[in-house]
């Protein structure tokens, strides 16, 4: 019995803003210590969907959820879920750098902060660790009390991944999270979500294939709403299924 | 055609632009014109002089120390650094108290003569005399003539512009009653003003905020007389019974009106700044797991800071020029107040009820003029001060 456990699932979800209908219909499963990667045009609904699952879609007025969205097996969309408690296991990384202007130590230190932690020794400890998690130590430890805009954009799309680290989620969304960054950063965001594989569990929405291909165990193909495909990365772009995928990973449409 | 026209239309805006400069450049120096020249009046009444006798060691006296001696406040020439002998106080019609008017002379030819045997007789003597009155070979010793000193003005604790025979400008009591006032108006209203700001701008739901935002800004357009009644009727007398005061025309009634009267500004302003708060760095908040109101005040309160800082200056801004309201309600007894739960009299408040009777050109009109300066520079530090920190925020970041 090597079946991994389920991490996420969506279960026949529809999703509408006001009356636009956003998301069609979409089952999926996300397997724990996997990376999972979105691909599709713009607009497509990649960002509509990965924000399911930290319910950051609840903060947009107007919208409506049919379908049920799981976490380890549990709705989180259940009257009962504490949406700051979910938030705390689902860390997100957005598509834009978005630091606080606050310094870099008070960046990673919030979400510890937020969540009642007043052991300094321990906050530091946590600071520090996830920023060498996010390969970013060596380049702020001596600037630690510097403001976050001071960094470079790659560093700060760093920074965001150490602040989403330090309260220790087990799923860690990603919003193409180097669309933003210079080859050397991406390179080295990839080489992060290789390592934190081992812990986590990662969604990344991106735009680029090499990267899906890089980095990912299972690609998801989004059009106009539906997920026409979902399989092993390297059966998606070696041999899709679906002729909408092929022409869309050879770059005919999109 | 065209190119013309856009070029005409280009000179319209300079032209307006450097006009409207130049009309409030001239404002101002035609306030500091008028003002400075209050230091170029002399101290006693224009056409008067201070005397005494020629034995009295004391060549001069300050404008406080005049005052005092003819309020019968300092009755002794010890007290101002003469012998120790009691001061005898003589105006000019106590003449007649000491010559019949017969004496005088048909046209009054001999007044001044006797004018000057009567300072001459009495060595305590001061006497306040016009200057026309004095003979060639007047016996008396008049005091120094000085003009009225900038350090009397700004930190004398007496206004009593219209007293004889030396007015009294010293307008510590007047600031003092306008940074009061304006303090606790700001006290009150901040607090308020911005609850009200994170509920529009955070809380309340869209219908809430078509039906408040509208009420806010009405509250903006109401006259402030309007305010000065309200202030008046409701205001004064609960005060009065709440702290059992025995007039309730306070500094704190004048500080409630004005925080009625600014929290629109206040609210207006400050909702627009937390606003402006990016929704990413609020998803961002979100997304670690914060709540709400960890939200509101880690994250858009410190990034709209200086906008809110904004709204508290223009708050504070309308607070200190304010004029009416604040004549009804605060009862303008120019006294350096102890507490909020006095009397006080602000600077607009004492421009607006005294310049009409000033007679014009004269000191006590320039003193009113000297006031608006006051004034004027007050709000001034109060924005560059705001410029200079609001502007060190946003460019570090922190
Ligand atoms: N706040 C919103 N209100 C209304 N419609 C929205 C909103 N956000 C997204 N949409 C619509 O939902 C659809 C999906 O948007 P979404 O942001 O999920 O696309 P995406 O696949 O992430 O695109 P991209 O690759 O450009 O980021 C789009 O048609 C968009 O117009
Ligand atoms: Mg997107």
């Amino acid at each position: 019995m090597d079946e991994k456990k389920i991490k996420l699932e969506a279960k026949n979800v529809n999703f509408y803003y006001d009356d636009f209908h956003a998301l069609k219909g979409i089952n999926m499963q996300i397997e724990q210590n996997s990376v999972v990667a979105f691909i599709g045009p713009s607009g497509c609904g990649k960002s509509t969907f990965l924000r399911l699952f930290n319910r950051m879609n609840d903060l947009i007025d107007g919208t409506h959820l049919t379908g049920e969205c799981l976490l380890d097996g549990r709705d989180i969309y259940d009257k009962r879920v504490h949406v700051d408690e979910l938030r705390k296991n689902v860390g997100m990384v957005f598509q834009k750098p978005n630091p606080f202007p606050k310094t870099i130590f008070e960046n990673v230190a919030y979400g510890l902060r937020v969540n009642g932690v007043k052991d300094e020794k321990y906050i530091k400890q946590r600071v520090e660790e996830s920023l060498q998690s996010a390969a970013l130590w060596e380049e702020v430890k001596d600037k630690l009390k510097k403001s976050a805009f001071e960094l470079s954009g790659g560093q700060q799309q760093r920074l965001c991944i150490a602040r989403a680290m330090a309260i220790s989620p087990s799923v860690l969304l990603m919003d193409e999270p180097a669309s933003a960054l210079d080859p050397i950063s991406t390179a080295k965001i990839e080489e992060l979500i290789h390592e934190l594989k081992k812990d986590y569990t990662i969604v990344i929405v991106t735009h680029n294939m090499q990267q899906a291909a890089r980095v990912s165990d299972k690609t998801g193909f989004f059009l106009l709403g539906e997920l026409i495909e979902y399989d092993q990365t390297k059966k998606i772009f070696l041999n899709p299924e679906k002729e909408s995928t092929q022409n869309y990973i050879t770059g005919r449409f999109g | 055609m065209k190119r013309f026209l856009e070029k005409l239309v280009e000179g319209i805006l300079m032209i307006s632009g450097s006009l409207t400069s130049v009309a409030i450049l001239l404002i101002i120096i035609f306030l500091f014109k008028e003002g400075i020249g209050l230091f170029n009046s002399p101290e006693v009444e224009k056409g008067y002089v201070l005397s005494v006798s020629q034995a009295n060691p004391v060549n001069s006296l300050s404008p406080l120390e005049v005052k005092d001696i003819f309020d019968g406040e300092i009755t002794n020439w010890k007290q101002v650094g003469g012998t120790d002998e009691e001061i005898m106080i003589f105006r000019f019609d106590d003449i007649f108290n000491y010559y019949p008017e017969e004496e005088m002379g048909e046209n009054y030819e001999f007044l001044p003569d006797k004018l000057s045997s009567v300072v001459q007789e009495h060595a305590t003597i001061i006497a306040f005399l016009p200057e026309k009155y004095l003979s060639v070979s007047f016996q008396g010793k008049l005091l120094d003539k000085k003009n009225i000193s900038p350090l009397d003005f700004f930190f004398g604790k007496e206004w009593f512009p219209t007293s004889a025979p030396v007015a009294q400008y010293g307008v510590l009591p007047l600031i003092l009653g306008t940074l009061w006032v304006s303090l606790g108006a700001i006290l009150i209203a901040l607090p308020f003003g911005l609850a009200v700001a994170i509920y529009l701008a955070e809380i309340a739901d869209v219908r809430m905020r078509k039906v408040l935002k509208p009420v806010i800004e009405l509250l903006a357009g109401i006259p402030s007389v309007v305010y000065g009644f309200f202030g008046l009727v409701v205001i004064v007398p609960f005060l009065q019974s709440l702290f059992r005061l025995p007039v309730g025309e306070t500094a704190l009634a004048g500080s409630v009106v004005l925080a009625i009267m600014a929290l629109p500004t206040i609210i207006t302003v400050a909702e627009d700044a937390i606003r402006t708060t990016p929704r990413i760095m609020k998803e961002a908040s979100l997304g670690l797991g914060a709540n709400h109101w960890q939200t509101i005040y880690r994250v858009i309160l410190p990034y709209a800071r200086s906008g809110i800082l904004a709204a508290v200056v223009l708050g504070i801004g309308r607070a200190i020029g304010e004029t009416m309201a604040v004549l009804m309600v605060t009862g303008n007894a120019a006294i350096i107040p102890a507490t909020l739960l006095e009397p006080v009299r602000t600077i607009p408040a004492t421009i607006a009820a005294e310049l009409g009777e000033a007679p014009a050109g004269g000191a006590h009109y320039q003193s009113l003029f000297m006031l608006g300066c006051v004034l004027f520079v007050i709000t001034l530090v109060l924005s560059v001060a705001v410029e200079i920190i609001s502007g060190k925020r946003s460019s570090r970041g922190v």
